[in-house]
């Protein structure tokens, strides 16, 4: 049905005609005879748009989609102003490849590199790559930036997010690198057994705020890292820097985090993209695509992607990463959410998502049985005890059209942002109230 | 252009939040952030005509013809846009339960791409083509490991190959081995022979290769890599020339990796999101990734080389381009597509011979080396004169083992009469690099810019906007 070619049958054929052959097979002679398809695949038929629509609708609704999401766990429900979508569906940022050619892409090189800017600015570093694919595999690149001949050894906190600990290990093992994880201690590391584990280690990754929510001591961690001789890797939720120390502040030397919160749909864990920025130091080992500013020879101002000879395209084996595709299109919604917010109203999404999560975990505590687990600081997620099921709740809070937070073993991790209000909350403290009833 | 930091004024700002119904909540001071982010202070409209200036400057597959060899600039049709951005699929949390939608779209995607790549089993977890490489090469390490063969450290890899080839090798700790090719631009099957042995891990196979070839030795090859005990990887990144036509499982290959946003028309978007899935025969299911959040690893997996599902969104526009293509339309977009290279191919040979003179895939690499020893005219400065007739360069300097090289993939999107246009600009660039080589070292003319001084931005890297102070 939809196909999408331009030309007719007829017109095929006589192209065909036109460069000499007869038939189409002869286009595919060098494919040995043995394995060429002679059956269709077992595909159903091609279908109208209308068609499509409807059947893809029809997956869609299976989903539920809720009004209140009180869960996060390394996806972010924020609010998204309306100019960021429409500016990322226009249709020549949508559909053109990474910039190569800088006099036909300059809008996209610009974008880029007022991304790296803003990224720059958030975490308080000095340079930013373009972007990589999600924060688990900026935090993995990131620790392969710091491995060399002499220390080999990563050091990953244990209250990070778990597909995050998982993806460095992943990469470490494809190495050939020693991994170890430092346990937290009452939720929050504790700077003497990072110092330790750090002894003989290229670096440590530690996540503000950590998985569970709390707000880690993040200058005396990096400092206990530095003073083992590792770099410290600091993983940050950027719409927390609205109100957090930035990892510049802290010390740190790079900068990591999943950029999802800034801008982009949940959209079941992806496209999302990962942010990597570090000290000037480190500039050259930085990997991924890097936007600079330059010349034309008439004088112009125009930018062009630079420090190209670490990439594997120059380097090919002897290259320190193998990134090229990134998540350009996510970077540029990543900074029109950033432009269009400014720095007022991204520090107001980072104050009203701490307003809704303590009032509400205040709310909750009020209900025997839950408690806080932890006694530290949070940002906007928490962890509580339950004294029923989290499934249980789950289903409750779920039949009101609430995402009832995460089931962490026995306990719920909760995650409230901008969007609840108090209405909405006070809801969902009603049902679990109710449940209790029953 | 005036960069967005350069626009607006201070003060200026945009009221998307409400002041907040529950009572403030104050942090401990030592935990605030003393600097704020210099941010721009713009109103909607100053963001608004910002990136309409931006978008002015920009080359879409929409603004033009884009024959960008190795990347597959066909039509990213709209209808997958607004799929990808129905609540049903944009508003889902990847941890919550109730996604049987979401869940069937990875399953359906997973069984019609294992049935065109004919594999057993697929995840979507890697983003982009590289990533996917770095995953496929952990599952062979991952089979190795288990079999007590990790002595088996070579990686072999033809010349022709692109460049994310043994950068992933180098990344999963293996000793990558050049091949070279032959003098019909193939594998050099002694060559490839000499390096065959125990210490074998695998092989990985771009097929047809860079050149736009189909390597006629494949079977061969494969069946030699696994008599010793390696496996075979297929870089999927040329899949468009042979879907429903031959399959990399039939092939003899173990391992695939897709390029959704090449193959399967989901948009590049400036340089990703991507996404590049991963296939893989039966008996290395057990490697494959999961997610330790939520505990959906196989009992042997190799880990995880992101979070959650990988690019979900990305997922749900190539499946609608198979749904809407179906098992027919499929075959005849690779068919057409390796019709529009061979026909591109014929009109301009006269003007620039090809590399390797033979029927190509869906791609065919021009050589300019002789053009460049008379005139003086390089690959790049063709390029550059293409874009003064309105259409995006082919690709430049690649593969590598062809000098001068223009790597030119037209795809299946594309017209008679648009290939017979692009035909008309290689000409009058061929007759301007003949006539007045000079003119074409100034080329692009009619571009915002001309060509930026790539030299000083490595020397002295401006990578972020200084503020005044």
């Amino acid at each position: 049905m939809g196909n999408y070619l331009p030309s007719t049958p007829d017109e095929r054929q006589a192209m065909l005609e036109a460069i000499g052959y007869t038939e189409f097979s002869q286009l595919f002679a060098d494919v040995p005879e043995s394995v060429l398809l002679t059956e269709p695949l077992a595909i159903p038929n091609g279908l109208s748009e209308l068609e499509v629509l409807n059947k893809m609708q029809s997956l869609a609704d299976q989903n539920t989609v809720y009004q209140l999401i009180l869960r996060g766990a390394g996806a972010y429900d924020h609010y998204i102003p309306a100019i960021v979508s429409s500016v990322t569906s226009r249709e020549e940022f949508q559909t053109a490849y990474t910039p190569y050619q800088a006099e036909i892409s300059q809008g996209v090189l610009q974008s880029i590199f007022e991304y790296q800017t803003m990224i720059c600015e958030l975490t308080g570093m000095d340079v930013s790559n373009a972007s990589v694919y999600d924060g688990a595999s900026a935090a993995a690149e990131a620790a392969l930036m710091c491995v060399d001949r002499r220390r080999k050894k990563v050091v990953v906190a244990g209250n990070a997010h778990p597909d995050v600990v998982a993806t460095i290990r992943t990469y470490c093992w494809a190495r050939g690198l020693p991994f170890e994880v430092v346990p937290a201690r009452d939720g929050l590391l504790d700077a003497d057994s990072v110092r330790t584990a750090s002894t003989d280690a290229a670096c440590v990754y530690f996540q503000q705020p950590n998985f569970l929510g709390l707000i880690e001591d993040a200058p005396t961690i990096v400092e206990a890292a530095h003073t083992a001789g590792a770099k410290a890797i600091m993983g940050v939720n950027p719409i927390a820097l609205g109100l957090l120390k930035s990892p510049g502040e802290c010390g740190a030397d790079i900068a990591v985090g999943e950029g999802q919160p800034l801008g982009l749909p949940l959209s079941y864990g992806g496209p999302y993209l990962g942010f990597m920025a570090c000290k000037k130091q480190m500039m050259r080992s930085l990997p991924g695509r890097i936007a600079g500013e330059t010349k034309d020879k008439q004088g112009r101002r125009a930018y062009v992607l630079t420090l190209q000879a670490r990439e594997q395209h120059i380097r090919r084996e002897k290259a320190g990463s193998n990134l090229c595709t990134n998540q350009a299109l996510c970077a540029m919604a990543v900074a029109v959410y950033l432009g269009a917010m400014g720095s007022k109203g991204l520090a107001q999404a980072a104050q009203l998502s701490h307003n809704n999560a303590r009032y509400f975990a205040d709310q909750l505590t009020n209900i025997p049985g839950y408690a806080l687990v932890h006694d530290a600081p949070f940002f906007h997620e928490f962890l509580t005890s339950s004294p029923i099921s989290p499934e249980k709740l789950e289903q409750a809070l779920a039949q009101k059209g609430i995402l009832s937070g995460l089931p962490v073993g026995e306990n719920i991790l909760w995650c409230v942002t901008e969007k609840a209000t108090r209405a909405l909350l006070d809801q969902a403290i009603s049902i679990i109230r109710e449940v209790h009833a029953q | 252009m005036k960069l967005i930091f350069e626009r607006g004024g201070s003060g200026r700002t945009m009221q998307y939040l409400p002041e907040g119904d529950t009572p403030k909540a104050v942090l401990p001071a030592h935990l605030l952030r003393q600097q704020p982010a210099r941010l721009p202070e713009v109103t909607e409209i100053e963001v608004g005509r910002h990136y309409a200036e931006l978008a002015k400057q920009v080359f879409g597959v929409v603004s033009g013809f884009y024959p960008l060899g190795s990347c597959t600039m066909k039509y990213n049709p709209r209808i997958n846009e607004r799929v990808a951005s129905l609540p049903g699929f944009a508003a889902i949390h990847p941890l919550q339960k109730d996604a049987e939608g979401c869940r069937g779209v990875l399953e359906l995607a997973e069984k019609l791409l294992c049935e065109i790549t004919g594999m057993d089993a697929m995840t979507f977890q890697p983003s982009a083509g590289a990533h996917g490489e770095l995953l496929g090469l952990m599952l062979i390490k991952k089979y190795h490991e288990q079999n007590g063969a990790l002595h088996r450290k070579k990686i072999i890899i033809p010349d022709a190959a692109h460049g994310t080839n043994p950068a992933s090798a180098s990344m999963a700790d293996f000793d990558v081995i050049n091949v070279p090719s032959d003098e019909n631009g193939c594998m050099d099957m002694d060559a490839f022979e000499k390096v065959l042995g125990a210490d074998v891990a695998g092989l990985m196979l771009t097929n047809p290769n860079t050149l736009g070839l189909f390597d006629p030795n494949v079977l061969a090859i494969t069946e030699k890599v696994h008599a010793c005990g390696g496996l075979c990887y297929y870089d999927g990144a040329n899949l468009n020339a042979i879907m429903g036509h031959v399959r990399p499982g039939d092939m003899g290959f173990d391992v695939v990796h897709l390029n959704l946003h090449k193959t399967f028309s989901t948009p590049h978007g400036g340089g990703g999101p991507g996404s590049g899935p991963v296939g893989c025969k039966e008996f290395l299911k057990d490697y494959m990734p999961g997610s330790a959040l939520m505990g959906n690893h196989p009992d042997r997996s190799v880990g995880q080389v992101r979070a959650f599902h990988g690019n979900f969104g990305v997922v749900v526009r190539a499946l609608t381009y198979i749904l809407t293509l179906g098992a027919d339309g499929i075959r005849e977009a690779s068919q057409t597509a390796v019709l529009n290279a061979n026909y591109l191919m014929h009109k301009i040979k006269e003007d620039f011979p090809v590399a390797y003179d033979h029927p190509c895939m869906h791609e065919f690499v021009l050589t300019l080396e002789q053009l460049k020893a008379e005139n003086g005219v390089s690959a790049m400065d063709v390029a550059k004169g293409l874009i003064d007739h309105g259409m995006h360069p082919p690709t430049m300097y690649f593969p590598l083992i062809v000098h001068e090289a223009l790597m030119v993939e037209p795809t299946e999107t594309e017209s008679r009469e648009a290939l017979d246009e692009a035909a008309k600009a290689f000409h009058a660039v061929r007759l301007q690099a003949d006539n007045d080589p000079e003119s074409l070292h100034n080329a692009p003319v009619s571009t915002p810019i001309g060509r930026p001084d790539d030299v000083a931005a490595a020397r002295d890297p401006i990578l972020r906007y200084t503020f005044p102070e």
